[in-house]
């Protein structure tokens, strides 16, 4: 692997999970190390084995998952390790004076003394920005940082780094999404399986050509969308139902329909999906599941009525990693055929069953006596959704389907969604990736705060508005 | 009712720099991210040690010697929580464990099974003066050492660092600084400030090493840390609190002995204890309150 990074220039690095970008960038950082090969700053070969020795040859690195202390206010969090003190006791009045000045440079607004767990998510990259720009930073990595970010956040994150390169900095953008990339690049590079396969400016390529190049085969980047759907009754329908972080949600979701439900992370998303698998006790309000009223509602009950979950965390809600494929098949539905016969486990039939379901999606290796923590996260999400969808359930939950899987599994799991909604099945969808809400959803819900903030049928669903709303605004 | 008040607030006094000190030293280590049960254990070594060193040199070197027997114990406990990434909590109880017995056979193999011999007391100021007189310079010092405390977590470099370590050592180790050194460092100053807390015991409260000491004390501590929300201030007040329990059931039983007739005894002993557990069970459970990272080894891989 071989790459420059020339003063002032925006890099893209994009590539498909696994292809390297996060590894490359964390042996600059001095996270890892290289087993062969050379390091140079400014033509000089250097050693870095450390994140000091980065940030002494003026690395910053901004993590997908921040690196910031919750509890502790903007001005503590920037210059923790290199505290400046006054007779021995820390002078957090030249902290403030720092994050005030970057911030005035950098025309944008953060309040020092405010404690960084009241931020938005947009705001603490912001801390994490200004933090590598105190310590001298003139080679700026940001990990995947658009994944959290409505539209407006990304405008403005976009907007801070080309300051930052006119002012002579170098930033590198590490990403999958290539919109993003070509929004924000003035030089592409494209790494597929540990290599640089390509290197490109953002005018003289195009998405399809980039993602052909990420995945090494003309593959098109989206399923087509389908038409709407026709849809039928409601099945699943909320009434003034409130719990913690919810509250008062009336909504419903028809037979046949995706419904969409988009927000900033950790706005009531989760707790609604818990709500309607039963995970979640709620206070208030009556659930609708078919023609059946719930004041209560038990996972048990949910699953009886027809309710299938496809869960955000994998590997704590859907999976138990040390068990085999085949066990984890038959969980939920352990005790009924063909999984057991009478109090006894029917091996022959759950062997049969599960070799069926991981051919027809295609899960990899086809071996129903592999661990199943050992699957790919590609292949443990499909082998999910087979799971789910094998109980022919009439509501499918679903959260977050395709974080962190590549551009084939992600179509895979999109288009399986697809097939179930025209199947009349009635979908509940939540995702923080608003253009995946834009190509699967009927109706797109957005919540603030634990409570509903506008509803938008898919023709009418504007990116900007739907940012406007995830941030609080008011119709 | 003077006399009773005067009473009250000397015992109180009397009673509560142990578990101030001990208090503080759960929490110094437990703000860095550390569990520390064991306190229970190096209060037992620095009561121990205290009072046989005293029998050989001056009693305020004995005290440092019981703050050294506690600190050697600390660092046992960091190297196997640190450096092992042994279950915090099973350390600290083995280290309560090994202590208990090794305390006892020590003490049954060189002294007597009781205790050991008497030492020549700290020395006391303002005995005639009513209310607070006859305290020592620990008892000073356990005033004071919790303004301290909530200076250095709150003010210094030191501070921000270690609440950091607790809450987020990946932040930490991201702006190049040690996780292991500043764990290792909070770990051994709690060791200090127990062992100081177990010598009180042996040197001021009492002027010998018993059997049975610090008999729970220890565990308080822990409780108090709970209590007083991880901060010097609260532990500390919380600890002055659980001392004012056990002043009022010395108090009940000397100043009126008619209560043990309605009252069993064993009852007025459990009193502290149960006063403790009450005020546990009832404290309202808010968010955020213990270190995020408490008890959790710090992984460099894990981010």
């Amino acid at each position: 692997m071989s790459l420059d990074l020339a003063p002032g220039e925006r890099l893209g690095l994009i590539g498909e999970n696994g292809a390297g970008k996060s590894s490359l960038m964390n042996v600059l950082y001095g996270l890892y190390h290289q087993d062969s090969g050379e390091l140079a700053f400014d033509g000089a070969v250097a050693r870095i084995r450390s994140p000091q020795d980065a940030i002494a040859r003026g690395v910053g690195m901004v993590h997908q998952h921040f690196t910031l202390v919750p509890n502790l206010t903007v001005a503590e969090n920037v210059v923790l390790g290199d505290e400046p003190t006054r007779g021995g006791l820390l002078d957090l009045e030249a902290a403030v004076r720092v994050v005030d000045e970057t911030c005035k440079r950098l025309e944008f607004t953060l309040d020092p003394r405010e404690r960084v767990d009241r931020l938005t998510v947009g705001s603490q990259q912001k801390v994490e920005i200004v933090k590598a720009l105190r310590r001298g930073a003139k080679t700026i990595i940001l990990d995947e940082p658009t994944a959290v970010l409505t539209p407006q956040e990304t405008e403005d994150l976009f907007r801070i780094t080309r300051q930052l390169s006119e002012g002579g900095a170098t930033v590198v953008l590490i990403t999958h999404k290539l919109k993003d990339v070509l929004a924000f690049a003035t030089r592409i590079a494209v790494l597929r399986r540990g290599k640089k396969v390509a290197e490109v400016t953002p005018a003289e390529t195009s998405p399809d050509q980039l993602a052909a190049l990420m995945v090494g085969e003309n593959v098109t980047n989206d399923v087509p969308a389908a038409a709407l759907a026709a849809t039928g009754d409601a099945f699943l329908t909320l009434e003034h139902v409130s719990a913690p972080g919810l509250n008062d949600i009336s909504l419903d979701v028809r037979k046949g329909e995706i419904l969409g439900i988009a927000g900033v992370d950790g706005n009531g998303q989760r707790e609604l999906a818990e709500v309607v698998t039963g995970l979640r006790p709620f206070t208030h309000g009556v659930l609708k599941l078919g023609a059946t009223h719930w004041k209560k509602l038990t996972p048990a009950q949910a699953r009886a009525s027809g309710v299938a979950h496809i869960p955000e965390d994998r590997l704590r809600r859907a999976i138990v990693g040390d068990m085999t494929v085949e066990e984890n098949v038959a969980l939920g539905r352990q005790h009924v055929a063909p999984f057991a016969r009478g109090p006894f486990i029917d091996f022959a039939g759950r062997r049969e069953r599960t070799t069926k379901l991981l051919e027809t999606n295609d899960v990899r290796p086809l071996d129903p006596l592999a661990r199943a923590g050992s699957l790919s996260g590609g292949n443990q999400q499909k082998l999910v959704v087979g799971r789910e969808l094998d109980a022919k359930p009439k509501l499918l939950v679903v959260v977050q389907p395709t974080r962190g899987l590549d551009i084939a599994a992600v179509n895979a799991v999109r288009a399986k969604l697809r097939a179930e909604a025209a199947a009349g099945c009635a979908v509940l969808l939540v995702s923080l990736d608003l253009e995946e809400l834009l190509a699967l959803a009927d109706r797109v819900v957005v919540m603030f705060e634990g409570r509903l903030n506008g509803t938008f049928a898919r023709a009418a669903c504007d990116e900007l508005e739907l940012g406007r709303r995830m941030l609080g605004a008011e119709a | 009712m003077l006399q009773v008040l005067d009473a009250l607030l000397k015992s109180t006094l009397e009673a509560a720099p142990a578990l101030v000190f001990a208090a503080l030293g759960a929490v110094i280590s437990e703000r860095a991210g550390v569990v520390n049960v064991g306190i229970e254990g190096m209060m037992r070594a620095g009561a121990f040690a205290a009072a046989v060193a005293a029998l050989v040199m001056p009693t305020p070197a004995g005290v440092v010697v019981g703050m050294l027997a506690g600190a050697t114990l600390a660092l046992l406990h960091a190297w196997l929580c640190i450096r092992w990434r042994a279950d915090q909590v099973v350390s600290g109880m083995a280290i309560n464990l090994v202590m208990l017995a090794l305390g006892t056979f020590v003490l049954e193999a060189r002294f007597s099974p009781n205790g050991t011999p008497s030492i020549a007391q700290l020395d006391r100021y303002l005995t005639g003066v009513p209310f607070i007189g006859g305290f020592t310079a620990l008892t000073v010092l356990a005033l004071a050492a919790p303004f301290a405390l909530h200076g250095v977590i709150q003010r210094t470099r030191f501070g921000l660092r270690l609440r950091a370590a607790g809450e987020k050592p990946q932040a930490v180790a991201a702006m190049g600084v040690s996780v292991s050194r500043l764990r290792y460092l909070a770990v051994v100053c709690s060791g200090l400030l127990a062992g100081l807390g177990g010598a009180t015991l042996s040197v001021a409260v009492l002027d010998r090493f018993e059997h049975h000491m610090p008999s729970g004390l220890g565990f308080m501590a822990v409780a108090a840390m709970v209590f007083g929300r991880w901060t010097p201030l609260g532990a500390a007040g919380a600890a002055l609190f659980f001392s004012f329990g056990s002043a009022l059931r010395i108090g009940l039983t000397s100043s009126a002995p008619g209560v043990l007739e309605v009252v069993p005894q064993g009852f007025l002993m459990a009193l502290p204890y149960l006063l403790t557990l009450a005020l546990l069970a009832a404290q309202k459970k808010g968010a955020g309150q213990a270190p995020a990272a408490l008890g959790t080894p710090y992984d460099p891989e894990l981010r």
